[in-house]
């Protein structure tokens, strides 16, 4: 909403600078988002004056151009002017005259690299000299039109400065839904008056009407209350359209409409005033449709298969969703929405039929969305406009045709309103003001401070019975009386206080600590976090299962994408992680990075339609194994990496029984790929990419990726129950080299050695693995150092020792392994 | 060898020559021959030692007395003499040991956490230790849950402030913001009082530019109990700014609106580069928009399960990307889901 502050002041004083002003409309609530000057900051309207065009002639020498005669107050100046309004022979016309040095916008300047503004100098044009310019809107930075010369109120004073009769500032306020009576000029005056507490001066609008009576001349039914609460006309007889006066033009165009003929303009300038959206009929097309009769409207839904072609020419299908205004012939508009073209006003439109109409916001609305038809009336209407202004609105344009139109006004407004509202009284309990603010008001406070926003209240008992103005349509509770309160008198003059209230039970969230621990533990062992989007696409997913399958079903997939790259909830965080990993290839040789968040897998036994949203942890890795450095040599990651990070993690949330095992998952490497469990359960799967998934990922050499569950992973982390005391005897150490086939998983070998081991194994670390010369070929060797301890006594070497026989020879047998080195 | 006279002449001589041997000697493995030459079992000192039972019982104590200073002259010497060898010896060890310093450490392998997990363990850390709990709700959310139970009817032109991914299932959305939450947190904690905070992922359907997302992290807050006011929530928010961006931080409210509060503010805090003068950041004003908050609106409560005669409650929501954006002057909102290290890295 464009506010000029010259229109403003016709309705109420304003005590404070427009900076001010500004300033306390934002800290209630009415957001000025900028404060536009006229003229704006580039050019300053110095030596621009008022000045009469006394003659024009023809320039001797151009056909397209012509010589005006300006009477600027101390002289009569010269002006060879293009502009087509600007004819022979014409006098009396009153323009903006820019004299020698003023400085303009420069009308040509499209290139970035041209000046945006230029000075007057004097120059000869074909011959004949041109002292000053008479500018255009643009030239004088009110539009972006360079056609004619503006031209100005007919009275204006000659020699004048122009700033003196347009200079203007501009409030741009941004509206939140809930201030649809800020949609008005005099609704921004009522919150000015409120906020510095200055005087109103709002006319109710009177009107002059005819003898002849309006009723008779049509007749309007309203068949659907609901969605048309009150419909209003007012009928005006033998208007002369032409243009507007300047000053309502001028007005338009500051407030960002563009001027047409007196007829809109004056709908138009009557919105931009009270509010009200109008329209206005060609009465003589309505009675030709009715066939020479008086014409019936008549407000109701679009009955299937109608049509109507609209003021922009484009015919529109209509839905029984569609408040239409219609005669018996059929649709003659959309309500509220767009005027239809056949009924139009046009330049020989004589008799008007003006419309003055409430209807439902919500369905004017789905209307407006539905056709893509956002319009000034049905902004207007979805926010709310009072039943109570059909009248004011009616009568003020109807009044403003006769004067300015010359029409008459039919006696008596045609007006249909069916339930008529009951003003609204709210029981304001005097305690909630302290209840809800926390400061302590007094009836007469609070009763003084609504009455500012023109709320009449009374005090009964320990209430305040408050009626709420007619146009206060988002004032319906107690708390929005609270919220009229805080705004009035300031949310800045509340005070800072510490809860009194009682403290809940704390309760520890164990859930959350775990996730964020995950966090830590993972970012400890040198992996960076990464957020991915929620939002992927099928195509992408598809993209981990190189034989095409794609599980179908469980998805949550959207409605209305804003791209298909993001049309579906992610149901892994794998995808995502590879396409980080790719991205960062570009230009870094170490890649290891994390992300814990939710995934999406539809639930269809779900009672409120909700999908499962369980956390999980991705982990990637790939190129080098840590940051490049001159200390070490860089190595490649490969997949103990992986486990030894995967490894790490478990151990550190008590789950250092899971154990990962050899899986098939058509996602990695068949041979290299694993999944990790906790007895039955399923904790996660990982690997390297298989070669195929990596290649349309795009990514180079080989990628390790993880995916694990983090809820059955806190469901079933363990919290160290009891400290193990430290040894107090000695231990003795013994290794055992193991030569085994090549693809016997150490698991089993290990699984073994514990076995026979018993207790008084008490560690067991493989410290090498060996392929190659000289062991035979499909042989490796794997070294353990065996720790054997006792727990109350000092263990003697001969017990270790039988101990150690019986595993070899265990390995030997269920493994046929062949022992090397059997040392102690 | 039995008067004092020759005994002083042989100390004499044996101390000269002893001290002269002493200061010579270019290790410790020659010192150790020079005591052993000296004062060891057959060493000169002791051969003079014998030389004793010659004297008579009136010279004897003072052969002894010169003996004895003869042998801790020696000693001392000796063992200064030891001391400095070994010491240089170590000093030059620890020359001949020297090393670059100046090259770079063997790098710790560090990860890094994501700059909004950062925000958001700050925003934690402050509401925790003020009485809130975290609890995590729903991406995935119902319409009822999202709008009308937070009064937001259907086709309300609120609605338009935040435009609105639809799943394939009828009423099931993608949340446009943290507050259904307080549904839920109400619904659960009902009739007791709640203080949590609802951080979370909410998406809106919105061109990506450097200003705005699809997908961006929220923080709800919310209290409910009989005895709380706006004051109140003034006090929290203070006490919020003033941890989060320094102790001479500022806000100021501002009326606005939200369907689910009422009354509804935004919440400016004294700008953080600034520090209220006036810069680019804070566009001039010394302020910044940090937040939306208000008082539960009375329909809310009610839907929440409590009586909004007898409760009262308010509620906020901030943007912890926003907060990260300004701390750390990022002008580019895409640089928080990009996931380029280069980035990630900085934090």
């Amino acid at each position: 909403m464009l506010v000029p502050i010259r229109w403003l002041k016709e309705y109420v004083e304003i005590p404070v600078s427009v900076e001010e002003l500004a300033h306390r409309l934002t800290m209630a609530g009415v957001e000025v988002a900028s404060i536009e000057k006229i003229p704006s900051g580039e050019v300053d309207w110095k030596d621009i004056i008022v000045g009469q065009i006394v003659a024009v002639e023809r320039h001797p020498n151009a056909d397209r151009l012509s010589i005006a005669k300006v009477n600027c107050g101390d002289g009569v100046l010269t002006s060879v002017t293009g502009a087509p309004n600007i004819k022979v022979g014409m006098k009396d016309l009153k323009v903006a005259v820019a004299k020698l040095g003023a400085r303009i916008m420069n009308a040509y300047a499209t290139e970035p690299t041209t000046p945006v503004t230029i000075q007057v100098q004097a120059a000869t044009l074909r011959g004949v000299d041109s002292q000053v310019v008479l500018c255009s809107e643009k030239e004088l930075g009110l539009s972006d039109d360079h056609t004619d010369v503006m031209l100005l109120e007919k009275d204006a004073t000659v020699g004048a400065a122009l700033v003196d009769l347009l200079g203007d500032q501009v409030l741009e306020i941004e509206l939140t839904p809930n201030l649809g009576r800020c949609l008005s000029v005099i609704g921004i005056a009522r919150e000015v008056a409120a906020l510095t507490g200055s005087k109103l001066h709002i006319k109710s609008p009177k009107w002059k009407t005819s003898d002849e009576p309006s009723e008779g001349q049509a007749k309007i039914e309203i068949l659907d209350d609901a969605l048309c609460p009150r419909y209003s006309a007012a009928l005006i007889k033998g208007v002369k359209i032409k243009e507007a006066p300047f000053w309502m033009r001028y007005r338009l165009m500051l407030a960002g409409m563009r001027p047409i003929n007196s007829i809109v303009d004056i709908s138009n300038y009557v919105m931009l005033e009270w509010g009200q959206p109008l329209h206005a009929f060609d009465y003589d097309k309505l009675v030709g449709r009715a066939g020479g009769k008086h014409p019936g409207i008549i407000i109701r839904r679009a009955q299937a298969g109608e049509k109507l072609v609209t003021l922009d020419k484009i015919e529109r299908q209509l839905t029984d969703e569609m408040l239409m205004i219609c005669d018996e012939k059929g649709p003659i508009a959309l309500a509220g929405v767009m005027g239809g073209l056949e009924t139009e006003v046009s330049g020989s439109t004589k008799n008007i039929l003006l419309e003055s109409a409430n209807f439902h916001a919500i369905n004017n609305r789905k209307t407006a969305m539905a056709l893509l038809l956002p319009s000034e009336a049905s902004q207007r209407y979805t926010r709310g406009v009072p039943p109570e202004s059909t009248e004011l609105g009616a009568m003020r344009a109807a009044d403003l045709m006769r004067q300015i139109s010359r029409g008459t006004i039919a006696r008596g407004l045609l007006d249909v309103y069916p339930k008529p509202r009951q003003p609204k009284i709210i029981s304001l309990p005097i305690r909630e003001v302290k209840r809800l603010l926390g400061i302590e008001m007094s009836a007469k406070e609070i009763s003084e401070i609504l009455k500012r926003l023109e709320f009449k209240s009374r005090k009964v008992k320990e209430n305040l019975e408050v009626s709420v103005p007619y146009y206060r349509l988002d004032v319906e509770i107690p708390a929005d009386l609270i919220e009229e309160v805080a705004r009035v008198i300031g949310y800045d003059r509340l005070p800072s206080t510490l809860m009194s209230d009682r403290l809940p039970p704390q309760k520890r969230n164990r859930s959350q600590e775990m996730e964020e621990r995950v966090r830590d533990l993972l970012a400890g062992m040198g992996l960076t976090e990464v957020v991915n989007y929620s939002l992927t696409n099928l195509a992408s997913l598809s993209k981990l299962d190189p034989s095409g399958k794609m599980a179908s079903g469980a998805f949550v997939e959207l409605a209305n994408p804003i791209s298909t790259e993001r049309s579906v909830m992610r149901s892994t965080l794998m995808n995502g992680l590879l396409e980080s990993v790719a991205v960062n290839q570009r230009h870094q040789d170490h890649i290891g990075i994390f992300e814990v968040g939710r995934i999406f897998l539809s639930n269809p036994e779900s009672h409120d339609g909700l999908p499962d949203e369980p956390r999980r942890i991705g982990i990637a890795l790939a190129g080098s194994q840590e940051e490049a450095s001159w200390t070490e040599p860089s190595q490649f990651v490969d997949f103990y990496a992986l486990t030894g990070a995967i490894e790490a993690l478990f151990s550190r949330l008590g789950l250092s029984k899971a154990v990962h095992i050899s899986t098939q998952h058509p996602t990695f490497h068949p041979g290299r790929s694993a999944e990790i469990r906790l007895g039955n359960l399923k904790l996660g799967v990982l690997g390297e990419a298989h070669p195929e998934v990596a290649a349309k990922f795009d990514l180079r050499g080989r990628v390790y990726l993880a995916e694990l569950d983090l809820e059955t992973l806190i469901a079933h982390a363990t919290e160290i129950k009891c400290y193990e005391p430290l040894p107090r005897f000695p231990g003795i150490r013994q290794d055992i080299a193991v030569v085994v086939d090549l693809n016997l998983p150490a698991k089993r070998i290990e699984d073994l050695i514990r076995r026979e081991g018993g207790e008084l194994l008490r560690e067991l670390t493989l410290f090498d693995v060996y392929e190659g010369k000289p062991l035979p070929d499909g042989k490796k060797s794997l070294a353990y150092a065996l720790d054997y301890r006792a727990d109350e006594r000092t263990l003697k070497d001969e017990e270790a020792q039988a101990i150690h026989l019986r595993i070899q020879s265990a390995v030997e047998k269920e493994l046929s392994a062949q022992v090397r080195g059997a040392g102690g | 060898m039995n008067n004092l006279a020759e005994l002083e002449m042989s100390i004499g001589v044996i101390a000269a020559e002893g001290r002269a041997a002493i200061e010579k000697a270019g290790s410790p493995d020659e010192c150790e021959q020079l005591r052993v030459a000296l004062l060891g079992r057959k060493g000169r000192v002791t051969t003079l030692f014998a030389e004793m039972r010659n004297f008579s019982d009136g010279d004897r104590p003072k052969a002894g007395l010169l003996l004895n200073q003869l042998r801790g002259q020696l000693e001392s010497q000796l063992e200064a003499k030891g001391t400095e060898l070994s010491s240089a010896r170590l000093q030059d060890q620890l020359i001949a040991e020297g090393i670059d310093v100046t090259l770079p450490g063997r790098p710790a392998h560090l990860g890094h956490l994501h700059i909004i997990t950062q925000t958001l363990r700050e925003i934690y850390a402050i509401f925790q230790q003020m009485g809130y709990q975290i609890v995590q709700t729903p991406e995935v959310e119902t319409d009822e849950m999202n709008f009308q139970l937070l009064n937001f009817p259907p086709d309300h032109p609120a609605r338009e402030m935040q435009s609105t991914f639809l799943t394939k299932q009828e009423g099931v959305i993608l949340r446009t913001h943290t507050s259904p939450g307080q549904i839920r947190v109400m619904r659960e904690n009902c009739p007791e009082p709640v203080r949590a905070i609802l951080p979370g992922k909410c998406y809106r359907y919105e061109q990506i530019t450097p200003r705005s997302e699809i997908q961006f992290e929220q923080v709800e807050g919310i209290a409910v109990g009989e005895q709380i006011t706006m004051a109140d929530l003034k006090g929290v928010l203070t006490e919020f700014a003033r941890q989060m961006f320094g102790d001479a931080t500022k806000i100021k409210l501002r009326g606005s609106y939200f369907p689910f509060t009422e009354p509804s503010i935004e919440v400016d805090v004294t700008c953080i580069l600034c520090k209220g003068k006036g810069c680019r950041i804070c566009k001039g004003s010394g302020w910044l928009e940090i937040l939306g908050s208000g008082m539960v609106h009375p329909v809310v409560l009610k839907n929440g399960g409590y009586d909004p005669e007898k409760y009262s409650g308010f509620a906020f929501g901030m943007g912890p990307a926003r907060i990260a954006m300004l701390k750390y002057q990022i002008e580019d909102i895409r640089l928080l889901l990009g996931n380029d290290l280069r980035f990630l890295k900085q934090f």
